[in-house]
């Protein structure tokens, strides 16, 4: 059964709706990730989400497309992704078959049918911009790591960004029959032209608090005892708080809860930390301050 | 009001309450003057976001407006701030204000005595109940903070005096101690959880005592007396070290931001090789005859970067930025090599890969770099001529070269002649100089000297500047 198409501007009744059903399909957002989501769509603009690696970013539009039953359509960027791979792209290859097919069969068709013909929907690959703005079911748009194309290329995401609409010089204009969400991620590694953040609404996720970390790794880590959750958390948080040249993500939280209950530990000690924090951090330098962090008291 | 358009007043107000508006407008203006960079579309926005906001709810309120005015999160504290003067403290004022009798803060202050407020203090410290503080904070900025009427001042004596009364600092040394004997990792973290609840009493204390001068100033007057200047805009010869860490965080960007810049240019040149794919796709409109061939970009060559900088005392501060950036430079270019110099020149390349962050290589390069030839002061000259002798035989002619540097020589011989010999051997040489330009060549600064031989000499006092020399750069 199609879904009936959501009228931009009427997904979400109110920014708490949007923190229940994100918590209904296992997303702990707060209040401030809910409104912004909320006004996402009312005022139809793209959100720009931004934060260090791990927080979350990519789930929670993820999450979003599985809490209004919207399929999810990802551009993973990099350096070097272009219009054929953002945008769209002429089947060339199916192209050259029906040119030789012709010569073959001998149809007798003019070159003004045949170019009509190779130029149409069956040889056009969309890529998933177009895809986006040509869906006639709900769609989520997720552009992933946005801070990793050139400058060019924003500029590109920028034109489809603010008009919702593509011109494929063979086809015309397609426009978007409804305006998706957007979800652009960056990690902050090149900072992003201005006009790309004017058209967008900007969502900062940076750590989260003591008593939400505690509750996702409840959420997410079954059998984890409240008391050794709580030790978890407030042991993250110290770590978090050495210069690191990786500090714990969210997810690397959760690992190490899960490897602590695999381990059987129903309380944490200095020597289980110690023991373990190679599940927490990746480098062996933040590895050896975290451990004369966690003993500094004991001597 | 002055700093929006006037088409802006009747698309969004008529359904925003009049007051709300003004608040907003206000506000607005006050954010613009703390130098956050807030465009009419997003003016509009935000004004699009207050109809759709419930605005009961603060906390979507503040979100709505951060997610459409303020597009860096370095920006966030600028906005923090003057959002509590105009929206959330002012609205609590209004409500306890509105409330019968006293404010219970004036009451409730006379009647504890110094010794009962030291206890709750304590039990606030030992718990961190958020209620127990609220209440602590009015009392006690009631009693000690000593307010006076009529001074146009942000309030950080008045938080500084009342926490000091209280004596919080020995309470948390007093309680710390106690984690530190019951040791283990419960201690440690036990001691967290104390330093925590005083950051949260001194909050407190501190939106206690904005709250009462907000009541007396009004919210323009306060932000005044409370504006900071943005991270982008402190001046890198002052920082202070919590400032250069927060720093730290966006000079990674503006780095692979200068590496982009430096590459760019080479990859517009033509001579990749034949892009098949592209090629067969482009002959179709030529009926399968490949006429134009179509070419792979260029791989992009790796630009080479070299860093002198300066690290003597005059310049101590920037010079610990200095080493920030070069650091976060060699990690985007494989082909940066460091120089640190102070009358004397040293290779810090190796030094600054090794290291495992900045930290450990500002103490490595401080104490094992050889910078210091006769006496410890600045002498360009010498560094440079040294510099010379040793390694521009290497310099290939693709590279660029930054120098970092007041170029206060003290007196010593300037030898121009061998930035001239550099800027010969090198693609282009820049000057930064993190003293204001009125002050060049004053004293002892012989910048102009050394600058008519430089690609360009640039002010670069802070991040701003640094940026748009990046952007500047051909």
């Amino acid at each position: 059964m199609p879904a009936p198409l959501p009228v931009p501007g009427d997904r979400f009744p109110s920014p708490g709706w949007v923190n229940d059903s994100l918590r209904s399909v296992g997303y702990l957002a707060d209040e401030g990730i809910a409104s912004v989501v909320f006004l996402a769509d009312k005022l139809s603009k793209p959100v720009l989400v931004e934060g260090p690696a791990g927080t979350g970013k990519t789930q929670l539009a993820k999450s979003v497309a599985e809490m209004s039953g919207a399929r999810l359509i990802r551009l993973q960027c990099y350096e070097g992704l272009d219009e054929s791979k953002a945008l769209y792209e002429w089947n060339y290859k199916k192209q050259l078959l029906r040119i030789q097919a012709e010569q073959v069969t001998q149809q007798g068709e003019t070159w003004e049918q045949l170019e009509e013909d190779i130029f149409s929907e069956p040889f056009l690959l969309a890529r998933p911009l177009l895809e986006a703005i040509r869906a006639t079911e709900p769609v989520v748009l997720l552009i992933d790591e946005v801070d990793r194309v050139e400058v060019e290329t924003e500029a590109l995401l920028l034109e489809v960004l603010s008009d919702y609409q593509v011109s494929v010089p063979e086809m015309g204009t397609v426009k978007a029959t409804q305006i998706p969400l957007v979800f652009l991620t960056s990690n902050n590694t090149r900072e992003l032209s201005e006009a790309l953040k004017r058209r967008c609404l900007f969502l900062h996720l940076g750590y989260p608090s003591l008593e939400r970390e505690r509750e996702i790794v409840l959420a997410k880590v079954p059998g984890i005892h409240q008391d050794l959750a709580d030790q978890v958390v407030r042991v993250v948080k110290l770590v978090r708080s050495l210069e690191l040249k990786k500090p714990p993500s969210v997810s690397e939280t959760l690992d190490w809860a899960r490897a602590l209950v695999l381990l059987g530990a129903q309380r944490l000690d200095t020597d289980r930390v110690q023991g373990t924090l190679h599940v927490l951090l990746k480098y062996s330098s933040d590895i050896e301050r975290a451990a004369q962090e966690v003993a500094a008291a004991s001597s | 009001m002055s700093a929006l358009p006037p088409a802006t007043r009747p698309q969004g107000a008529h359904q925003l309450a009049e007051g709300l508006f003004a608040t907003f407008s206000d506000f607005v203006e006050e954010l613009r003057a703390a130098g956050v960079p807030v465009s009419t579309t997003e003016v509009l926005d935000a004004t699009a976001a207050l109809r759709q906001i419930p605005l009961e709810d603060r906390q979507a309120l503040k979100m709505g407006l951060a997610a459409t005015l303020v597009k860096q999160y370095s920006h966030w504290p600028a906005f923090e701030t003057l959002f509590d003067l105009y929206f959330s403290l002012r609205a609590e004022a209004m409500a306890t204000s509105a409330s019968p009798g006293e404010g219970p803060g004036a009451a409730d202050g006379e009647e504890l005595s110094a010794s009962q407020l030291a206890e709750l203090a304590y039990r606030a410290l030992m718990e961190g109940d958020p209620q127990l503080m609220a209440a602590l904070a009015r009392a006690a900025v009631s009693r000690f903070a000593g307010m006076e009427p009529g001074r146009s001042v942000g309030g950080t004596y008045y938080v500084f005096k009342t926490l000091r009364q209280l004596g919080t600092d020995p309470m948390l040394a007093r309680l710390v101690a106690s984690a530190g004997e019951r040791g283990g990792l419960e201690g440690r973290l036990q001691e967290q959880e104390y330093r925590r609840h005083l950051e949260q009493l001194r909050s407190e204390v501190q939106a206690e005592v904005r709250r009462r001068l907000l009541a007396e100033r009004g919210p323009q007057a306060l932000a005044r007396s409370l504006r900071r200047p943005l991270p982008e805009d402190m001046d890198f010869m002052h920082l202070s070290k919590e400032e250069l860490a927060a720093l730290q965080r966006s000079v990674q960007p503006l780095a692979r931001k200068l590496a982009v810049h430096l590459a760019r240019k080479r990859r517009r040149r033509r001579g990749g090789r034949l892009d098949f794919r592209a090629t067969m796709r482009r002959s179709l409109s030529s009926g399968g005859v490949p006429a134009e061939p179509r070419f792979k970009a260029p791989h992009r060559s790796k630009p080479e970067l070299w860093v002198l900088a300066d690290v003597s005392g005059s310049v101590a501060a920037f010079a610990r930025f200095t080493l920030q950036l070069v650091y976060a430079l060699s990690s985007q270019f494989s082909r940066t090599r460091t120089w640190v110099f102070i009358d004397g020149i040293d290779e810090v390349t190796d030094m600054l890969k090794q290291a495992g962050d900045v930290g450990e290589a500002v103490q490595q390069i401080g104490s094992r770099a050889d910078v210091v030839w006769a006496e410890g002061h600045s002498d360009y000259g010498h560094a440079l001529v040294d510099f010379l002798g040793r390694w521009a035989s290497e310099l290939r002619p693709r590279a660029t070269v930054l120098v970092l540097g007041d170029a206060r020589n003290n007196y010593h011989a300037a030898h121009p002649w061998a930035i001239a010999e550099l800027a010969h051997r090198a693609r282009q040489v820049w000057w930064l100089n993190p003293e204001p330009r009125s002050y060049w060549d004053t004293g002892d600064s012989v910048l102009a000297q050394y600058g008519a031989h430089c690609t360009g000499v640039v002010e670069c006092r802070n991040l701003r500047q640094l940026r748009h020399f990046i952007e500047s750069l051909p």
